[in-house]
């Protein structure tokens, strides 16, 4: 009894890891980036500022916005509070990975993503439909490839519970699968498109032509801004964790003592740092897309997992 | 149980099975939704040219006809009631038989039923003649080796398949959906399709011997290419119910994918995965049921009160139609499969009897179960972006037109029809587990073995194949998203002090600064689509015209832009078709010179030959 109420415990303040320090993990891309493109970096505490700013200011609605729309950042930030409780932070073997399993995750995902396109379009003006329309297409691509992702990873651990997966790729060992290759591909391409980041979307940009996340959002100010911000900050390092925990899940703790879970944690914000590095680089160098280039980009996460999920049945299957 | 109807020598048997009576609730759930909804929906047509007791007599036939299939336990009995369905329904998609267009729609709908009958006939007379007699118990004792009876299966396929909606064979859905009043249009995409796909399971799993694999294969791949045509087709209408329409073929298409999972795991020995596959096949039946015929209760509401059927017409209905907009918010969130609700539940079951394609030995069969996945997984995603579109064009943004302006919310009878159907969506997808656990009931009757572990943790935990493989506790993830909605609650409300951040104000939309913003400047469905468009462009058929035209004065151009989307069957299968026929009929009709000499030449001829055959 005991034993499971510590095991939620441990779930619960993973949960609570995640939403508290995603948006340090925003500052560090944040941070890496202006040191790369040689601006003078914010400060690291920068978007809690912005956060609490925001919760503080008074809520400004338009004339037109009717109750869904009100109520969509909760909705988006609860759900995506669910999805953090059900991916692997620091420790595996979590009992709320078992209420939800990574298909639930991936349902997770669009749940949130129907409620902005939906609150994008309540207002009714062109940016919030454009917007919402960009971010369905790229939903519509990007989602099943994600699916095939974790199909692919489902079939290897024959298990679609994340926690199992993580378990089952740590006592695997290091062997090159070619199908975990192709998924991970996959995977780094779907979050990039997933999370808005170039080159598919802009965080930073409020040019109409380019926009796809801003633009759904752009009628949202004060407290429901800051939950739809934080939430997309989650998402990001969801994904983050998602890729470092998954493919490389060395150091995550399997058992619940004080000194694993704290090397578990340290792991995973080495993981993070790096993968966060990884980002800022790549946003560096590389250019935003046109709009329908994005298609063509997440064809080839589509067909990189169909690959994955083929190799996996095809050649490894014994 | 034998009935005293019929023929004296061939009499009706009826039989009450756990198959019969998952069909017989679903039959049942549509008509109290719709004979609360009925009411006040036809004040509609009570002042139209057509009397009003030809639409009530007609639906109580039709629902007659519907529980007669279901319930038939011999192919005569069976045959007769699926006609009076199929006459029945004809007369009611015909019942505003003023409009030309009606009845084209009708004329189609009762060509491809009796096409499909006719199918249906003679796969019952392949098992007839093996089994002896017409009952389905003589059926179900014969073996008629696999090649009849794997005519028996392609002739079940194609007359199912038709009266279901299976791409390519649909079209007659688009067409009649949308010209039916609109609770018919529900008891038709809600239960009239899923009574096929009723006779279908009847054939496929209780009638013929063991299921062979290669008919699983035939089933994923026509399934999987009716979700996705299904869907992409449903994304581009602007039609409010030939949307739905098409979404009825992409569903019926999700439901073939679980049946074709479930025939390849049983084909190949592992009972336990194919029921699994059945099992959400029958489960996504209910679903659909459910949130079709919501949907379409729903769009029946908007079109009586706003008196448009087009989605460029609507906008804003949230406001004035609140609880049907609420109750339609619901429908679209289950119908595009989102977890908690029950369209997420039957999809997730099939995605895990398909993860389990590594058990299988034949490495092809290997590789087609995670391609059919990976078509799910798309259709699933497209359309949640079809009914973003459906509910932010109709329901959000600001009225299109005058009539979108001021319509009055659905009344007391119908809200009650569709609340019903949205709770029915919600426990359903909530408490997937004690579903599962009730319909497993159904493969245990008609293949004889049960789940080994759906709910072995209790009503929580849904574990299709073992708890460690997978599970999934929808009443866990609903208590979850409370929780952090509380806890939001509790900070916003309990911890902060109020007042101190001021009540919201309203202030105009961000117009860049050019001045008010008209609702003629919001996104329409058609630019919603406009991507699809672009990325998915050989799937459809459209014709896109541009016409530039100079006005007086010369800088400035008039440019009329219009599209047409067709559907592009009509040009690779229905029109070819029916050319081959109508050539066909011509030669035939040389015969028929009109002279009365030739036509005593035949004759005698025939007698001739007659006379040959019996000596």
């Amino acid at each position: 009894m005991v034993d499971i109420l510590i095991d939620w415990l441990v779930a619960l303040l993973q949960t609570l890891a995640f939403v508290v320090l995603a948006p340090l993990f925003a500052s560090l891309v944040k941070r890496v980036k202006c040191r790369l493109q040689n601006r003078r970096p914010p400060p690291w505490l920068q978007p809690y500022r912005d956060l609490r700013k925001l919760f503080g200011k008074q809520v400004l609605l338009a004339e037109t916005a009717s109750p869904l729309f009100r109520l969509a950042p909760y909705i988006v930030f609860a759900v995506t509070v669910m999805a953090a409780s059900v991916v692997p932070l620091f420790a595996v073997d979590l009992p709320t990975a078992a209420t939800a399993d990574a298909i639930v995750l991936v349902g997770f995902f669009a749940f949130s993503r129907v409620f902005l396109a939906l609150a994008g379009m309540d207002v009714g003006t062109a940016f919030g439909g454009m917007g919402a329309s960009r971010e369905m297409l790229v939903g519509a691509l990007a989602e099943p490839a994600l699916l095939m992702v974790i199909f692919t990873l489902a079939m290897v651990a024959s298990s679609t519970n994340l926690s199992t997966v993580v378990t089952a790729l740590l006592h695997q060992g290091v062997i090159l699968r070619p199908s975990l290759l192709f998924a991970l591909l996959a995977l780094l391409l779907v979050a990039i498109a997933e999370t808005g980041r170039i080159p598919v979307d802009n965080p930073a940009t409020h040019l109409e032509l380019t926009m796809i996340h801003e633009a759904m959002v752009l009628e949202y100010t004060a407290r429901q801004l800051a939950l739809i911000e934080w939430a997309a900050q989650l998402k990001l390092t969801l994904y983050a964790v998602l890729i470092a925990n998954t493919f490389f899940p060395w150091g995550i703790a399997e058992d619940i003592a004080p000194l694993s879970l704290l090397r578990g944690m340290a792991a995973v914000v080495l993981k993070l740092a790096l993968l966060g590095m990884l980002l800022a680089i790549a946003e560096t160098v590389v250019a935003k897309m046109r709009l329908f280039r994005v298609p063509g980009f997440l064809a080839l996460a589509l067909v990189l997992a169909l690959l994955g999920m083929l190799s996996y049945n095809v050649l490894e299957v014994t | 149980m034998q009935l005293s109807l019929g023929l004296p020598w061939l009499p009706w048997h009826l039989r009450l099975d756990a198959l019969a009576g998952l069909f017989l609730m679903i039959i049942g759930l549509g008509t109290l939704a719709i004979s609360l909804y009925a009411p006040a929906y036809i004040e509609e047509y009570r002042h139209g040219p057509q009397p009003l007791a030809v639409l009530q007599i007609f639906t109580g036939l039709f629902i007659a006809g519907m529980e007669l299939v279901v319930l038939a336990d011999d192919a005569f009995a069976f045959m007769v009631a699926w006609e009076l369905m199929s006459l029945a329904s004809y007369f009611l998609v015909t019942y505003q038989h003023q409009h030309a267009a009606n009845r084209r729609a009708g004329f189609l709908y009762l060509v491809m039923a009796h096409i499909s009958g006719l199918a249906i006939l003679l796969g019952f007379g392949v098992l007839a003649a093996f089994g002896g007699a017409f009952t389905f118990a003589a059926m179900r004792a014969a073996d008629p080796g696999l090649i009849w009876s794997s005519v028996a299966f392609a002739l079940a396929l194609a007359g199912f398949g038709m009266k279901a909606g299976l791409v390519p064979l649909h079209a007659w859905l688009p067409e009649a959906h949308p010209v039916a009043p609109s609770h018919i249009s529900a008891l038709m995409s809600g239960v009239m399709l899923k009574v096929a796909v009723y006779g279908f399971i009847r054939v496929v799993f209780d009638l013929l011997p063991a299921p062979h694999w290669g008919w699983g294969v035939a089933l994923l791949v026509v399934g999987s290419v009716s979700a996705l045509f299904g869907i992409l087709y449903a994304l581009l209408q602007t039609d409010l119910k030939r949307l739905l329409a098409y979404s009825s073929a992409e569903n019926i298409g999700i439901i073939f994918i679980g049946l074709g999972l479930a025939v390849i795991f049983i084909g190949t020995g592992h009972t336990a995965l194919g029921i699994l596959g059945l099992v959400a096949a029958l489960y996504h039946c209910l679903n659909h049921s459910l949130f079709k015929g919501l949907l379409f209760l729903g769009a029946g509401a908007v079109i009586q009160h706003t008196h448009e059927h087009d989605l460029e017409r609507m906008g804003g209905l949230l406001k004035p139609m609140p609880w049907t907009g609420l109750l339609f918010l619901i429908g679209i969130l289950a119908i595009s499969a989102l977890p908690p609700l029950n369209g997420f539940a039957s999809e997730w079951l099939i995605f895990q009897t398909a993860l389990q394609a590594p058990v299988l030995q034949n490495g092809v069969m290997r590789a087609v179960i995670p391609l059919a996945a990976a078509m799910l997984a798309l259709t699933g995603a497209v359309a949640a972006a079809c009914f973003v579109k459906v509910y932010g064009i109709a329901f959000l943004g600001q009225p299109r037109t005058r009539h979108a302006r001021h319509p009055h919310d659905a009344s007391t009878g119908m809200k009650l029809a569709m609340g019903l159907q949205a709770l029915a969506c919600v426990l359903l997808g909530v408490f997937a587990a004690p579903t599962v656990a009730l319909l497993e009931r159904i493969p245990a009757v008609l293949l004889d073995a049960r789940l080994p572990s759906a709910t072995q943790l209790g009503w929580l935990w849904l574990t299709p194949i073992a708890p460690e493989v997978a599970s999934y506790s929808a009443p866990l993830v609903v208590l979850g998203v409370l929780a952090a909605v509380g806890t939001w609650a509790f900070i916003r409300f309990w911890l902060r002090p109020r007042g101190k951040v001021g009540a919201l104000r309203r202030g105009p939309a961000w117009d860049c600064g050019f001045g008010p913003l008209s609702p003629r400047m919001q996104y329409t469905a058609e630019s919603f689509s406009q991507p699809f468009r672009r990325v998915f462009r050989p799937a459809w058929q459209i014709r896109e015209e541009l016409v530039k035209s100079p006005l007086e004065s010369p800088p400035f151009w008039e440019i009329r832009y219009q599209s047409q989307l067709g559907d592009i069957t009509w040009n690779w299968l229905y029109q070819p078709l029916a050319r081959t026929i109508q050539r066909a009929a011509q030669q035939v009709g040389r015969l028929q010179t009109g002279h009365l000499r030739h036509y005593l030449g035949y004759s005698f001829v025939t007698v001739l030959v007659l006379l040959w055959l019996i000596s």
